[in-house]
Order: C-alpha cells, then structure tokens, then sequence
C-alpha cells in the first residue's frame, strides 16, 4: 500500500522537484552574478552555514508552541532570521575591528554552524521521530518536497528575481565603481546589504533542494561559468540565470532518474560540468581559445620577423621561422627568399615605416591604438589613407617638383 | 525672544557661506584612523572657474574632495553645493574618480560605462533607447573615444580609461565637475584631449575643480589654485596663490630651489 502510493507519487514528486530546482537555479544564477561581480562570493557561505542555527531554534519554537515542527515556512523564517544575523555579524566584524572579511567570514561561518549542529543534537534527544527531517537541510532532501514547498520556492525565485530586475543599475555601478556610485548618491553601505540579502533569500529558499552545505555553489559556478561567454554585465547576468537554471534542471532529472542519486550535489555536478565545458570551450576567455591565439600568435611574430630579416638580407637563425617561411612558399630551405618571399618582405619593410608614420600622427589615434607589430597596415586603414602616409614617406624631401 | 536670539547666533556662521558658490566647504575634517588627513579646512570654489587643488603625497587633496561628496564621511564640518546640501544638490555635480580605484576586468564596454553617467535618467526600470545611445555617443566624440565604443575596457590604455571616466562624468550634463588626478599617468594625446574638455566646459560657464600634480601645467591650465597640505595654505588666483612662497610652505621645503625657479621663469 505505502509502496503503491510512493511509486504513483513518483512521477509526480520528480516534477515538482524538477521545476522548483530550475526555478531555484535561475534565481542563484542571477543574483550570484552581482555578489561575483563586488568580489564577495564567499559571504555567501557565511550566510548559508549561518541559516542552521535559525532551523534548530524555529524548530523548537514551533513544536513548543504546540504546532508540527517541520513546517517549512517557519523553518525557512527562522534560517533567514538566524542568517541576517551572522551577515550583520560579518559587516560588523570587518567594519569595527581590524579583521580582515575573510578572517570574519570563518569566524562567523564556523561558530554558526556549530552551534546549529548542537541544536540539532539537542533536538534529536527530544523526540527523534520529529525532528527525522532536519538533517536534510545541511545537503537538500527533496524526496518529500509537497506542492507547498515547491510554491514556496517559486515564489521565492520570482521575487528575487524582480528585486534583482529593480535594482540590477545601482548594484552594477556599485560592483564596477563604488567611489562614483556613493558620489552618485547611492548608499554603499546599504546596496551591499541588499545584494547580500538577495542572495539570502536564495540561500534560504534553495535549503530544502539543495542543503546549506552546497547552495553556495549555485550562487557562485553559474556567474564563473557566464563570465567565459561575454564581456557585457547584462548579458551575463542572463546566461548565469540560464546556465543555473539548465544545471538545476538537469540535475534535477538526473536523480529522479537514479532515485539514489541526492539531488543537491548532482545539481552541483552538472553546474560544474557547464563551468568545464565553459572553460575549454568559450570563444574568448576558453582555454582552448586562449592557447590556440597564442599559437597563431606565436606563428605570426615569427613570420613577421623571418620577414623583416629577408628584407634586410639578414640570416635567419630559428629553425622554426624558416619552416614556416618554406611552408608558405617564401623561403627554401636554406632560408633564401623565393620571388614572392621577396615582394612579401618588401612590403613588410614598407609597413614597419607606415605604422611609424600612423603612430607619430595624432589623427590616427585609434589605428594606432591597434598596432601590435604584426597587424597588415590594410586591416585598420583605408586605401586612402595609406596612399597618403606613403606620399609623406615616398619622394625625396624638401625637393620641389 | 531670547530664545530665538540664541538660535539665530548659533546659525550665524552658515550665513557666511556665499550662497551661489558652486562648492563651498566649511570646516572640514577628515581622518583614518585617528590621524587627521585633512583638518579644518575651508573651501570656497567660484562659479565658472577651473580650480586645481595641489599639494604634497598624503595632504588630503583627494580626501578633501570624497568627504565634499559624501564617499568617506568627515568627522566635522559640511560642504554645500550651490548654496544647498549635497543631497538637494548632488545631481549637479559629476565626479572623476581615480583610475585605478576601479577593476578594468570588470564585463563591461566602453558605451555602457557612459551610459552609467545616465542612470539618473534613466532610473532603476526605464529601457535603454536610441536617444541615450546618441548621447552617449556623442560623449564620446567630445572626448575622441567613439572610434572604442564596443571595445571591452580593459582593452583600453590608461589615458584612453580616463576619457572615457570624463565621458561618463559629461552624460550627467552636470554644472560642476570634480575631477581626481585627471592627468595622472596619461599618454600626451589624452592629457590635451581631457584639458581641452575641461576648458570648453568652462567656457560654457560650468565649474571644474581637479587634484593637479604637475606644477609646470598649472598656470597654463587653470585660472585659480587651492593650496593643502592637511590645512589649508592658499586659495586664490594662480597669480596671487601659486606663489613660490606659498608652494614652499605646502610642501615644507620638498620642492627643490631649482623647481620653483622654474616655475618662476614659466609665470615670467
């Protein structure tokens, strides 16, 4: 019978689990990118660790005052309660003693943390069948998510995300530039509290899917993962929002498909898993990128240089240069020049003297800005302009016509 | 009655502050700690002007100008900002800060760092339309920089960063623009493209204050010097304040003889 009713429950449980996650993936994503982008990601785990405390006591306080313990917005209430105050413990510490914030971190993070697992002990002595769910707090327990909580989350989510679309200039312009944003009349001080009391509310609402121990990762994988694919914040704060929402659903998935698989850290997986294929594989900032433009790079200087030697008569002693030469059918391999070696020297020579000429002369700034050494001079001005930097260069001076 | 009095004499020393000064600061204090960094210092800056502050390493210049507008907090004394407080006042004014009190990673391009300077137009929800980008761009333009509108900033060089700082700081369409070591190690090309913005606004009867450091360009670039070193030393015209008597008691004797001579000879 009780097993009958589980497995009908299954598809439906999986579900639920499956839109509240994703839900709770894009609101991570999103309001992690801001605590990335003011470099304090790891308030974060102070934040998350410090929610236990608040679970033990509102626990307590429920099954005293005669109600069910377990109701999840009481808990919540209590986790988001217990962890405001291990923030403003942080801010605190950092602001009036000469801790540095990471040492404030660990302190505050540590101590919370300890003495929630104290009360959760403390709980268990007291009735243990009652108290049977907390512990899925420290790592997520979805399998008895209710439709409740799963609106909870929803909720949640949707709110966060709003604050975030209301205040997502001033939390920009304070993240890139604090001095203009409190001369521009923002309050530093209290935009800092609200980015990190949005990311409080995700970690709260985020306790039951993924645990406490592991929320910090759905704030902080999703923006790393997004800063490989743009150079812009609002495009970022969308593909972190996707990348946390693809993760979470994914995720999600996954361990509905392999019940014993714990949902929290599969989620966690699958972020991580987009964060690596981010990293190989992002046009850019990717590694993969990155190492083949120093590759090009690297042929390019060498080619330039075999080059200028050619048209200087000089020899050529890198092995490599020559093979480059040869294979683009400029040099033998003895490393004199062919007829088209020599024309493309020549012209190289020519624009070592042009891109002198463009940088000397204020009105070709921005070309200037480009020149690296190696950039064909046609690439960045037009045949005009050329011609006309070599009228200056060409023709013997002060000689009238 | 007497009441009354005692409240009157107790406001009498804010009805000196000249009403209409684009920035007056009276009595200024500002410390780390408990050393002071700027003491007591009074402040009145004229309409339509260009003031450069000068003075020695760690005498206050650009604390003066972060406690004027609120980014640090003074532990005495006030600044109004055309005869109001800063808060009734602060859209009027567009500060520059320094270059590298900023992280050049950060994703972002050139174009939306201006666009920032329109945030108080635009407000926290309103879209981002054409109008704003021709704006923007035109700001731009006044600075010689729209040929880097898409570019990412960190790809900028440093004098090309504090264009666009300036080009921001023009979209605010403000009257009094404060400016942080503006000139500090920028290429030739900007220092003349920023000092040539700077004069235009004054032109345009706007008034600009800037932390200066070099000595040789102040004459040529500005009409009236605030003299700090902690106190204030001087404030006046360039040719009544930018004396080398009043340079060597700012800078307690740091000058060499030789500089000032200089100096003397460039105002000669």
């Amino acid at each position: 019978m009780f097993w009958n009713a589980l497995t009908l429950q299954l598809g439906y449980n999986a579900t639920l689990v499956t839109i509240g996650a994703t839900l709770l993936g894009i609101a991570a994503g999103v309001t992690g990118t801001f605590l990335y982008l003011r470099k304090r990601a790891l308030v974060s785990d102070a934040i998350s660790h410090a929610t236990l405390p608040g679970v033990g006591i509102a626990f307590m306080l429920m099954v005293l005052l005669g109600g069910d313990g377990r109701a999840l917005p009481g808990l919540l209430l209590g986790a988001a309660v217990s962890s405001w105050i291990g923030l403003l413990c942080v801010s605190w510490l950092t602001r009036l003693t000469r801790l540095s914030e990471d040492a404030a971190i660990g302190a505050v993070l540590s101590v919370f943390f300890g003495f929630g697992i104290v009360l959760l002990t403390v709980i268990q002595t007291m009735g243990a069948g009652r108290a049977a769910g907390l512990e899925g707090f420290l790592l997520g327990s979805t399998a008895g998510m209710l439709f409740n909580d799963a609106l909870v989350i929803a909720g949640g989510g949707a709110l966060t995300l709003v604050a975030v679309l209301i205040l997502r200039r001033p939390m920009t312009l304070l993240a890139f530039d604090p001095e203009y944003a409190a001369a521009r009349g923002i309050n530093v001080g209290r935009m800092d509290l609200a980015i990190m009391a949005l990311a409080l509310a995700v970690t709260v609402i985020g306790l039951k899917v993924v645990g406490l121990i592991l929320i910090v990762a759905m704030l902080i994988i999703p923006p790393v993962t997004a800063r490989f694919w743009t150079e812009r914040t609002d495009h970022m704060v969308l593909i972190s929002g996707l990348c946390g929402g693809l993760a979470a659903w994914i995720g999600a998935s996954l361990s509905a498909v392999a019940p014993a698989m714990p949902t929290g850290p599969i989620i966690v997986l699958s972020s991580f898993a987009l964060f690596v294929l981010s990293l190989l594989l992002a046009p850019n900032r990717g590694v993969l990128a990155v190492y083949l433009r120093h590759v090009r790079f690297q042929r390019r200087v060498h080619m330039r240089q075999g080059l200028l030697a050619l048209a200087q008569g000089q020899p050529i002693y890198e092995a490599f240069t020559v093979r480059l030469l040869k294979r683009a059918g400029l040099a033998h391999a003895d490393g004199v020049p062919t007829d088209d070696g020599r024309a493309r020297a020549a012209k190289a020579l020519r624009d070592e003297k042009r891109w002198e000429l463009v940088r000397a002369d204020q009105a070709f700034e921005s070309a200037a800005a480009l020149y690296d050494g190696l950039r064909d001079i046609e690439t960045v001005l037009t045949d005009d302009q050329i011609s006309e930097i070599d009228q200056r260069i060409g023709g013997p001076q002060g000689v009238a016509s | 009655m007497s009441l009354e009095l005692a409240a009157n004499m107790g406001a009498a020393p804010k009805a000196e502050i000249p009403t209409e000064s684009p920035l007056a600061i009276r009595g200024m204090t500002v410390s780390y700690g408990q050393k002071p960094v700027v003491f007591s210092v009074d402040m009145t800056v004229e309409e339509g002007s260009m003031t450069a502050i000068i003075g020695p390493n760690g005498a206050g210049k650009s604390t003066l100008l972060k406690a004027a507008l609120g980014i640090v907090s003074p532990l005495a004394g006030q600044a109004l900002v055309f005869g109001k407080p800063l808060k009734a006042a602060r859209h009027r004014i567009a500060y520059v800060p320094q270059r590298a009190s900023v992280d050049w990673d950060f994703p972002t391009r050139v174009i939306d760092v201006v666009l920032m300077g329109l945030y108080r137009e635009l407000g926290l929800l309103r879209r981002i339309r054409p109008q704003h980008m021709d704006k923007a761009r035109a700001c731009l333009e006044r600075v010689g920089m729209s040929d880097f509108a898409d570019r990412q900033i960190g790809q900028l060089s440093g004098g090309q960063q504090q264009r666009v700082f300036l080009a921001r700081a023009l979209a605010q369409e403000a009257d009094l623009y404060l400016l942080d070591e503006p000139f500090a190690g920028v290429d030739a090309a900007t220092e003349k493209a920023i000092i040539d913005v700077l004069k235009s606004l004054r032109s345009e009867g706007k008034t600009v204050v800037a932390v200066h450091h070099d000595l040789t360009t102040v004459r040529s670039y500005f009409d009236r010097v605030f003299l700090i070193n902690t106190r204030k030393v001087a404030e006046g015209t360039v040719d009544d304040a930018f004396t080398p008597d009043m340079l060597n008691q700012t800078y307690g004797g740091r000058l060499a003889t030789g500089q000032i001579d200089q100096l003397e000879l460039a105002a000669g």
